[in-house]
């Protein structure tokens, strides 16, 4: 997992609320056994027309959306399933936060194991951010805070242990494993009960 | 004097390896481990990239049902699978499982089934474990008063190598459902109506308590229903106490505690209740006897109206018009008497026995009308032969449907069994998403009881009105 400290974007916008994981990336793209190369169908059914051309009325298709690193979406973003395959096609599609007033629990727990930042701001804010697509903006997981064009920092709540991981870059496996010895003794003393 | 404790802390607590404290999220121990061909190839990779067995074998369950293919020569190798990535992860699966030593129900078991409908049906779900599964509808199982959630990949990967999860506390959400459903109006209306009252966020965060008389008075299958749903409200989790009808559910299951264990077992499910007194962090009540058959006329579950009612009158909400659009309804429209073209009767929503009685209790002696497509999918091979025993497999076929073999099929469309573009699918499935069934398919989330109706009409109809 690539560390993450700070990154600078312009935004690309996707206004509408309950993005749910299937317009991220469609259950038929799910048959496969590797995390890779996702990001040709993230969003898919938004982004081609029906006859696989891409739309050139879809944010992610706009010359401007070019090198966005950025996503902004409506509130409640990645609800449905438990597909870290959301993510994976988020990140190989180059975006590496995510913007919103509310994530969908398991999606915000995948996109933290990925090094993809789920950044949960005010209303506001979001509404600031949704009527100004393109805007530069900075990331900042140190200062937890997203930085806006007038310089006004936006604090965003993050679990430490994550922040963490996301920072150092290293997969919260390794943590698990050197909790070894309290799992052994668990299962000890649930095998006698 | 103790503690009072809901449900969901008194599970939480019995499960922690090493507790929560401000700078790391608590290790949490899984007692069942559920997995199917989707969502772990990739979490193998992991094990054989750094050399890691897995864990507990004996926790772990495979099964095969999203990409597997619902047709009779597919599934027991008359034929190939017609599609050739799933055929592949089908596989990669019983290669995974068959070098890490996990137990595998695979195409030619006849225990395979919907992973959330076998591990009641084995009895390896029971109340008070820890289950979790590569799958956002684990939260069946909460239904038997187990702490189920579902998880990522790289997550399936830590159960795997540790048999435990990094979680952080979510908060407690108690449904309260007073009264009784009235005839025709079941399980899946209700939890419509819970969806269509809290939102689809409603829940995020939280894990929900159904509890109340209405509750209470639902069979195993029709609370499994209506937890399933819980991750359609945003919920990480959905629960219910278990009691006599859980431990009724669960004798001589096979994988249920035997003998003296049983007893064992039952005396401690028993304290597995909220206290008196325990405090949730917020709460909603709902009468029951309030609720109307419901179906869903929009592009997520919370966009639900009674089948007798209409969709909403106009907003200036662009969600709302982007949906009408896509559902190619208008606002007021009436509900009932659409025409449809598709109805399905499966996935780990409503494919159980109960639910094809309750389908086949409305197609016995009827024919679905004319240009309609219907496909019964059993949630499992045990209840696929149940219902053949019982005949419930002619009453479908009479009628004009198809009878299939056990998998996700038509919920979620990655298998073979789709629903064409533009086309009206009154489905009992949990997600009415975009393309959900099928690129451009446009979906209604529905009761079995309305389904069937729908399909002998060939129409959104209340069931009440054929009953």
């Amino acid at each position: 997992m690539e560390a993450f400290t700070s990154i600078s974007s312009r935004t690309v916008v996707l206004p509408r609320t309950d993005i749910d994981t299937d317009q991220i990336i469609p259950a038929r793209f799910l048959r496969t056994t590797s995390r890779e190369g996702l990001g040709q169908q993230l969003f898919s059914d938004w982004r081609y027309l029906a006859d696989g051309r891409p739309d050139p009325e879809f944010a992610l298709n706009k010359p401007d959306a070019v090198g966005c690193t950025v996503l902004v979406g409506g509130r409640n973003f990645g609800c449905g399933s438990s597909r870290e395959h959301a993510p994976w096609a988020l990140l190989d599609f180059g975006i590496r936060a995510v913007i919103s007033t509310e994530f969908a629990d398991i999606f915000r727990s995948n996109a933290l194991k990925n090094g993809l930042v789920p950044v949960i701001v005010d209303d506001a804010t979001l509404q600031w951010l949704i009527g100004h697509p393109g805007a530069e903006v900075t990331v900042d997981l140190a200062s937890s805070s997203l930085r806006l064009p007038d310089g006004r920092a936006v604090t965003f709540p993050i679990e430490p242990f994550a922040r963490y991981c996301l920072m150092q870059g290293v997969d919260q496996l390794g943590y698990l494993q050197s909790k070894n010895a309290e799992i052994a003794a668990y299962e000890q003393r649930r095998a006698v009960r | 004097m103790t503690i009072a404790k809901t449900l969901f802390q008194k599970v939480w607590e019995a499960h922690e390896v090493v507790p929560q404290t401000s700078d790391t999220p608590a290790v949490l121990f899984i007692d069942l481990h559920l997995i199917h061909e989707v969502t772990t190839p990739q979490a193998f990779s992991v094990l054989r990239e750094r050399g890691l067995p897995v864990r507990r074998t004996d926790l772990t369950l495979g099964t095969m049902d999203h990409s597997t293919p619902t047709r009779t020569e597919q599934v027991f190798g008359g034929a190939p699978i017609s599609i050739e990535s799933a055929a592949k992860q089908v596989r990669q699966m019983e290669i995974n499982c068959a070098e890490f030593g996990v137990e595998l129900l695979n195409l030619s078991s006849d225990l395979r089934g919907i992973v959330h409908v076998i591990g009641p049906e084995l009895g390896a779900t029971q109340p008070g474990k820890t289950i979790v599964c590569g799958d956002s509808h684990t939260s069946t199982h909460g239904a038997f008063g187990a702490l189920a959630f579902g998880i990522g990949t790289t997550e399936v990967g830590h159960v795997l190598a540790t048999q435990c999860l990094l979680q952080t506390k979510p908060k407690t959400l108690a449904i309260n459902v007073t009264g009784q459903l009235k005839p025709g109006v079941t399980a899946k209306d209700l939890v419509l109506a819970i969806i269509g009252k809290i939102g689809v966020g409603g829940g995020t965060g939280h894990v929900i308590e159904f509890r109340g008389e209405a509750i209470r008075a639902l069979s195993m299958d029709e609370r499994m229903t209506v937890c399933n749903m819980s991750i359609e409200a945003g919920a990480r989790a959905g629960m219910g106490a278990p009691d006599e009808t859980t431990f009724a559910y669960l004798k001589e299951r096979p994988r249920a505690p035997q003998g003296l264990d049983w007893d064992r077992a039952v005396a401690h499910w028993r304290t597995l209740v909220t206290d008196e007194g325990a405090v949730f962090d917020r709460e909603v009540t709902l009468d029951a006897s309030r609720v109307e058959p419901m179906i869903t006329w929009g592009t997520h579950p919370g966009m639900v109206a009674a089948v007798s009612g209409s969709v909403p009158a106009s907003s200036n909400d662009p969600v709302f018009d982007k949906a009408l659009s896509y559902m190619g309804f208008s606002a007021g429209q009436k509900l009932a008497g659409s025409p449809i073209n598709v109805v399905f009767v499966g996935s780990c929503t409503n494919s159980r026995l109960s639910d094809l009685r309750a389908a086949a209790s409305l197609l016995k002696g009827r024919k679905i009308a004319r240009g309609v497509q219907m496909l019964v999918v059993p949630g499992s091979q045990q209840i696929k032969k149940q219902a053949e025993a019982e005949g419930l497999d002619r009453v479908f076929i009479e009628a004009g449907a198809e009878w299939r073999e056990s998998g996700c099929s038509m919920c979620l469309g990655m298998n073979g069994d789709t629903v064409a573009k533009g086309q009206y699918s009154v489905s009992t499935s949990n997600r009415n998403f975009e393309g959900r069934q099928g690129v451009g398919a446009r979906t209604l989330l529905a009761s079995p009881l309305t389904a069937a109706a729908s399909a002998v009409r060939g129409t959104i109809t209340d069931p009440r009105d054929l009953l």
